[in-house]
């Protein structure tokens, strides 16, 4: 490998304008390790993604969001709005799933997993595809506008809306039923919610991945900011080795690593040139760093070709480049570790241990009680009973609470898979079998077919005397 | 739009005036906040303000995020004139809450239309054998008339059970609809001033012995009464003229209560009964449905 180019990262504003231009940043193809992973990274979330809409259970979509029936199907559940708790533990567990991480090896999210991170380096991907690597790059944009230089610029964006356009079109599927939605868009029959929310989310990911890309880390994204307040002294950074690499400079290969004065650093540039965010991380850990690694792959490359060691940039802790003792295994990240892993186990027995069906009761509201002319007392009940199974179901009611009740129930309760089903019930009670004006009775629902679907709920019986 | 003013004139101007007022401010504090070529803080250098070892530097915003800025301010001021926004003016769009809740009443008419026209052609009788058709029905009945004959359809002193196949005005389901599109209004005259005390005590103890009880007064003498008074209605037997919604009070049905108390209240005072009509609120072959829920309850 030659030598790379120098080229000065950052131009200067011209003194006219008082507000930040963005200063386009041409990022050097890197390879390496971590690149590898990140790779696999990006196809698995990539995959997971795209493919999601289209996997089948039961003869429907598997994962389907029905935002105006409000069911939220994920393979064999259906969750209803009334679930909403589980998203909320769902959220807190990613919640301290980042500050695990964070405490442990920084902005790992940031630069492997995140869907800024993941889209923004696939359309690098294209970029450096269709136009060459950075030099390339650089060139071509200085040059007039010419037939190759508008086929390769045609050619990118071409590639990149068709990405943005999938991306979204995926997004909706999520939504809408994928199948349909596609033959909807072939047959250019879509309804004017999905085409405006398709042509959003193509917007969105277009302008998001190949325009603004690292400016959205560094001026937009409240977590990447948040995020530095959870590094201690001993949190995996990507850190370069000052003293390894101090004084830098450039040396030929020939020279002995032992005769020299310099430090390892060859000044190659190449971390600076690899960098997403267009910062050097000679200069110590910036809030710009997304954490991808890339510059630890450059530097090995050269360190590998200069046959020193690698690791000149690596991640590290800032105890351990100052030369301290640095202990990964703290408190803190076994702490987090251990919330962590309790809320996934309840989370997760919790989710399992779901029972599928529900019960609302409402009292009838417009009179407290009924007097029959035979003088027994009756309360009347709205049970809304919420079958959130894929199955029909058949229903036994029983009530408890109260001796001699006598109810009026139907003989068969049966419900559609997902149904709601609104149930007007009587209780009656004879005046010499009420012991309070005020008594607590219990509804219980138990399903015929699974008697594990069982829910009890309580209510009144109230009666104009003991 | 005619409607009652609950504000000053004056109001509408100076709601006006607020807003502009704001945008204005928001406009003035972008303008005086933004950098200035004479700064005396130089880009990157401190503003003087550090927490925890942490500084505040002067750099710049970027310029785009800065545009959003007056993009707001902009989008703003189209929006407020699209919608009703300046006082009372009416938004160029012409938006209006009332007509937007009409929308989304003739979005629901029109996706349930189809439903409803489907089995306005069918017979009661066949309807109410149907499951989705009763749950349909049950479900207008909770909205519309559960308030009075209570969620269950077995009613309260004063409103009948629908249940218990006893109808004031007939349970066929012509008459079922009629009921429910046109309403009905029950009428007991007072008798109190007619009959007297003790004639008033008589005519409940004939009415109670119709249903085999007996009553503090003289059913022999109560007889002749109700046959002057009260059988053109209730008919010379009790048994009721459902032409009229005249009770049958030889059935042990009770829609005020049959003991005697209140049975002589009844006599004394008489009773109003009020079944409002629904053919406004509801469309007829909404009501087709909803008859064959109630016709359902006891057939």
């Amino acid at each position: 490998m030659n030598q790379p180019e120098k080229i000065a990262v950052k131009q200067t504003n011209d003194g006219m304008d008082l507000y930040q231009k963005r200063e386009k940043i041409y990022q050097r193809h890197a390879s390496g390790f971590f690149q590898t992973l990140r790779i696999a990274t990006i196809w698995v979330t990539l995959g997971i993604y795209f493919i999601g809409p289209w996997l089948t259970w039961d003869g429907r979509q598997a994962v389907l969001f029905d935002l105006p029936e409000r069911k939220f199907y994920i393979f064999w559940f259906t969750f209803w709005p009334q679930d909403f708790l589980y998203l909320s533990w769902l959220l807190i567990i990613a919640a301290f799933a980042l500050f695990f991480f964070t405490v442990l090896a920084g902005r790992v999210w940031c630069g492997y997993t995140c869907p800024q991170t993941v889209w923004t380096t696939f359309f690098m991907w294209i970029e450096y595809m269709t136009e060459g690597d950075r030099n390339k790059r650089i060139r071509l944009d200085a040059q007039p506008m010419s037939l190759n230089k508008f086929n390769k610029k045609f050619l990118k964006h071409g590639l990149w809306l068709t990405l943005a356009f999938w991306t979204a079109f995926t997004f909706v599927g999520y939504f809408a039923p994928v199948r349909e939605l596609f033959f909807d868009i072939y047959h250019l029959n879509v309804s004017g919610w999905a085409a405006w929310w398709m042509f959003f989310f193509t917007a969105a990911t277009y302008l998001n991945a190949g325009w603004m890309r690292e400016q959205v880390c560094m001026y937009m994204c409240p977590y990447a900011r948040f995020q530095s307040v959870m590094f201690d002294r001993d949190t995996l950074i990507v850190t370069y080795d000052a003293t390894r690499g101090e004084p830098r400079g450039a040396r030929k290969k020939s020279v002995d690593r032992n005769a020299t004065e310099l430090g390892d650093c060859v000044n190659c540039q190449l971390c600076v040139q690899v960098c997403p965010t267009g910062i050097d991380i000679r200069n110590g850990l910036q809030y710009e760093c997304i954490g991808c690694a890339a510059c630890i792959d450059a530097c090995d490359s050269i360190m590998d070709q200069m046959n020193y060691p690698k690791g000149l940039i690596r991640y590290s802790t800032e105890n351990a480049v100052e030369g301290k003792a640095s202990k990964i295994l703290r408190p803190r990240l076994i702490g987090y570790g251990a919330i962590l892993c309790v809320m996934v186990v309840v989370f997760l027995t919790a989710v399992f241990a779901r029972v599928p069906l529900e019960l609302d009761i409402i009292r009838d509201r417009n009179a407290l009680f009924r007097e029959t002319w035979e003088g027994t007392i009756e309360n009347t009940y709205t049970l809304k009973i919420m079958n959130k199974t894929q199955q029909a179901q058949q229903y036994d009611i029983a009530v408890s609470g109260l001796d001699n009740v006598i109810p009026h129930i139907p003989d068969t309760i049966r419900t559609l898979p997902g149904e709601l089903l609104t149930l007007a019930i009587t209780l009656e009670m004879k005046p010499e079998d009420i012991r309070e004006r005020n008594s607590t009775v219990y509804f219980t629902v138990t399903s015929v077919n699974d008697p594990s679907q069982e829910v009890t709920e309580e209510s009144r019986f109230l009666s104009p005397r003991k | 739009m005619t409607g009652i003013d609950f504000t000053a004139g004056w109001v509408n101007g100076w709601i006006i005036t607020i807003v502009l007022i704001n945008l204005l401010g928001c406009l003035w504090l972008l303008w005086w906040t933004r950098k200035r070529p004479e700064d005396p803080i130089g880009d990157g250098e401190s503003m003087g303000h550090s927490f925890d070892g942490i500084e505040e530097l002067n750099n710049p915003l970027p310029h785009w995020w800065l545009n959003l800025f007056y993009f707001t301010i902009a989008f703003a001021l189209i929006y407020l004139t699209l919608y009703p926004g300046w006082g009372d003016a009416k938004g160029v769009l012409g938006w209006t809450s009332v007509g937007q809740w009409e929308t989304e009443v003739q979005k629901a008419d029109n996706r349930y239309n189809d439903f409803f026209e489907e089995y306005a052609a069918l017979p009661i009788e066949q309807l109410a054998q149907n499951e989705e058709v009763i749950k349909t029905g049950q479900r207008l009945f909770g909205n519309n008339c559960a308030i009075c004959h209570g969620s269950d359809a077995r009613g309260n002193e004063g409103y009948p059970n629908l249940t218990d196949g006893d109808w004031l005005y007939g349970g066929t389901p012509d008459k079922i609809k009629e009921t429910i599109t046109n309403g009905r209004g029950g009428m007991m005259p007072a008798l109190g001033a007619a009959l007297g005390e003790q004639g008033t005590k008589d005519v409940a103890a004939y009415v109670l012995s119709l249903s085999s009880r007996s009553g503090s007064g003289d059913a022999a003498a109560g007889k002749e009464k109700f046959n002057m008074m009260c059988a053109a209605c209730h008919g010379p037997d009790g048994k009721g003229n459902q032409m009229l919604g005249a009770p049958n009070l030889a059935d042990d049905v009770w829609l005020y209560g049959g003991n005697e108390e209140t049975i002589i209240e009844t006599v004394n005072n008489g009773r109003q009964g009020k079944m409002p009509a629904f053919k406004d609120q509801l469309s007829p072959e909404k009501i087709h449905v909803l008859a064959a829920y109630v016709y359902s309850l006891s057939n």
